[in-house]
């Protein structure tokens, strides 16, 4: 194993957001603010509780995993698409490291950053809103892998972009809608029936689910069909990952 | 004309190879290259870098040299072929194959907003080696970038980029060091620097081998050189007995009277007039002065000056490299 490299490659990356800490945390933590203000403070005065939680309350969760979800997207596929798109990705490829060590340092940066996000934002969350959590060790497991899972989604993303139009487009057309149709804002009970098995197709439903219940321990779905939903990913994209690095697909000629 | 390698090798150089031939540090065996758009970028290529030699690799832009580079180097993934590094294949074996090598890409990429100093201690790093400031210190040192180790990369003129990327190549203390055009866009006097860097390494113990367009370049430096020509190896031979072997030498003599043409007494030496008579030109081959024809020159002056030809001045001139190497691409297409 190859510890200097990931360490390397690793603190590169913490480095970079280190150089860009305004655009890496305090962007995400101002948007988030204005959520609050604008969904927990204006509409969330109209709405009353959702299953025994305030709605300013009720939206943390979500609020967090939207945030997770992007910023473990944009963050992991950035890191991996400049080097190639500068060219300075020669160097890891011709270094004596395995897949296995540079996706480890590359996914394990995109992914610390945004799990420290989510803690951040949490923080914020705090300045706004009474916030208890039932589940904390369960909390924390779904903030990691949720960060890791889509640390890894955005990983391939930036291997598989060739533009900066292409690196934009799945965030943007996938990510950003499947999260707000996921219920961070409502509780699928709220939507008629019809919608609500539709919804039940979208996978961040069960991230949010089961993030929200680590909280206050109400779901829309089972805790267990969430977890399962995570690891789904997860081994999903780790094939997908290794099935990139096995053909040498975008990477080696 | 699978083995293009073997066919070229000529008694003379057989001879002058060391009887029991140290194991060479890159065995390239049978490799080919076919990219996916279908291009044949390297064909059925056979060739040995020998340990602590600094090797040319000539040929036109498009020859394949940053190919058979990038696959030794892992960055293209071979059709066909293996590439043994100190024994070790560079596929199975990769680890142990990469961690010899370092390369310095053709073209300049940097990390705009790092500095020379994290820069080159990330590449250490990524080579899985211990950190050592002693050793970077001495690497920037000797490649006159010490005083700009805390500047942004982005702020660097070109040819101090190159000499990053070269500072990135060293900083893992490899056994062979790959140069791909380290020269292009150099001025000339930075260009002597990198020689006497490349030299200096050479004489440590590393194995260099340096792809140019600048013949002078690889007259220079080369212990031995390669050709290079649609993605065949058209030959490899030392320098020195490459120049003597295809050098064809000129006496150039001239003429205080302008001749009409050449005495029938000379009529049996290979000679030519030119510049309208004003000079005489002998053309012989310096590496073998018994080839056909060849006589002593002082024998051939002495003739010239039995027939009653005055010369003003007269001068030799060996072929260089260049011209060697454009003759050579130019039969093989
Ligand atoms: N990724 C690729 N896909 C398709 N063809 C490629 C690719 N890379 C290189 N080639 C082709 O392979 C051939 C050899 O390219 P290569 O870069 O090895 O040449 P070179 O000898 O280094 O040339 P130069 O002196 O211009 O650097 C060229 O015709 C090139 O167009
Ligand atoms: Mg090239």
């Amino acid at each position: 194993m190859n510890l200097q490299a990931v360490r390397a490659i690793y603190c590169f990356e913490m480095a970079r957001a280190g150089r860009t800490l305004l655009q890496s945390l305090v962007s995400p933590v101002i948007s988030t603010s204005l959520y609050f203000v604008v969904f927990g403070a204006a509409i969330g005065s109209r709405i009353q509780e959702v299953e025994g939680v305030s709605y300013g309350a009720f939206i943390v969760p979500g609020l967090i995993m939207l945030m997770l979800l992007t910023q473990s997207v944009s963050n992991a596929s950035f890191g991996i698409f400049f080097p190639k798109f500068t060219g300075t990705i020669y160097e890891v490829m011709s270094a004596p490291i395995s897949y296995f060590e540079i996706v480890l340092g590359y996914v394990g940066a995109a992914a610390s950053k945004s799990a420290v996000l989510g803690l951040v934002i949490l923080g914020t969350a705090n300045f706004f809103v009474d916030l208890h959590i039932l589940h904390p060790f369960m909390m924390l497991l779904f903030l990691v892998l949720t960060a890791i899972t889509f640390s890894l989604l955005g990983f391939i993303i930036g291997i598989w972009a060739d533009s900066f139009e292409k690196l934009q487009l799945v965030p943007l057309l996938i990510i950003t809608p499947l999260t707000f149709l996921g219920g961070s804002f409502y509780s699928i009970d709220m939507l008629p029936s019809v919608w609500q098995a539709v919804t039940l197709a979208n996978p961040v439903v069960y991230l949010v689910s089961g993030f929200r219940w680590s909280f206050y321990g109400i779901s829309d779905v089972s805790v267990v069909a969430s977890l399962v939903m995570v690891f789904v990913f997860l081994g999903v994209s780790l094939a997908v990952v290794n099935w990139i690095f096995r053909t040498g697909y975008r990477l080696r000629p | 004309m699978s083995h293009p390698t073997a066919t070229v090798s000529s008694p003379a150089t057989a001879s002058s190879a060391p009887a029991a031939e140290p194991a060479p540090v890159i065995e390239i065996i049978g490799l080919s290259k076919r990219y996916d758009s279908g291009f044949e970028a390297l064909k059925q290529v056979d060739l040995e870098i020998r340990r602590g030699e600094i090797f040319a690799l000539l040929g036109p832009n498009g020859a394949g040299k940053t190919t058979l580079i990038s696959i030794i180097c892992g960055l293209v993934n071979a059709s066909a072929g293996q590439v043994l590094v100190d024994g070790h294949d560079n596929v199975s074996a990769y680890r142990a194959a990469r961690a010899k090598i370092g390369l310095v890409p053709q073209e300049l990429t940097s990390d705009a907003f790092e500095t020379v100093w994290n820069t080159v201690r990330f590449s250490r790093g990524l080579f899985g080696r211990k950190p050592d400031d002693a050793h970077i210190e001495r690497v920037l040192k000797s490649l006159s970038l010490w005083d700009k180790r805390k500047n942004k990369l982005i702020t660097l003129s070109g040819g101090m980029k190159r000499r990053v990327l070269i500072a990135k190549a060293l900083a893992h203390e490899p056994e062979i060091l790959f140069l791909d055009e380290p020269t292009a866009g150099v001025d000339v006097a930075l260009r002597r620097d990198m020689w006497e860097v490349v030299r200096e390494l050479r004489a440590s113990g590393v194995t260099i081998i340096l792809t140019t367009h600048y013949i002078e370049e690889a007259e220079e430096m080369a212990d031995r050189i390669g050709v290079i020509n649609g993605g065949e190896i058209v030959l490899v031979r030392e320098k020195q007995a490459l120049m003597r072997q295809l050098g064809s030498k000129q006496l150039t003599l001239q003429l205080q009277q302008p001749l009409a043409s050449v005495p029938p007494a000379l009529s049996h030496y290979p000679l030519a007039l030119d510049e309208g008579g004003s000079v005489l030109v002998y053309t012989y081959d310096a590496s073998d002065p018994n080839a056909q024809g060849q006589v002593p020159i002082s024998t051939l002056l002495n003739d010239i000056e039995a027939a009653g030809i005055r010369f003003k001045d007269l001068h030799t001139k060996q072929s260089s490299l260049e011209e060697i190497f454009v003759k050579l691409v130019r039969e093989r297409q």
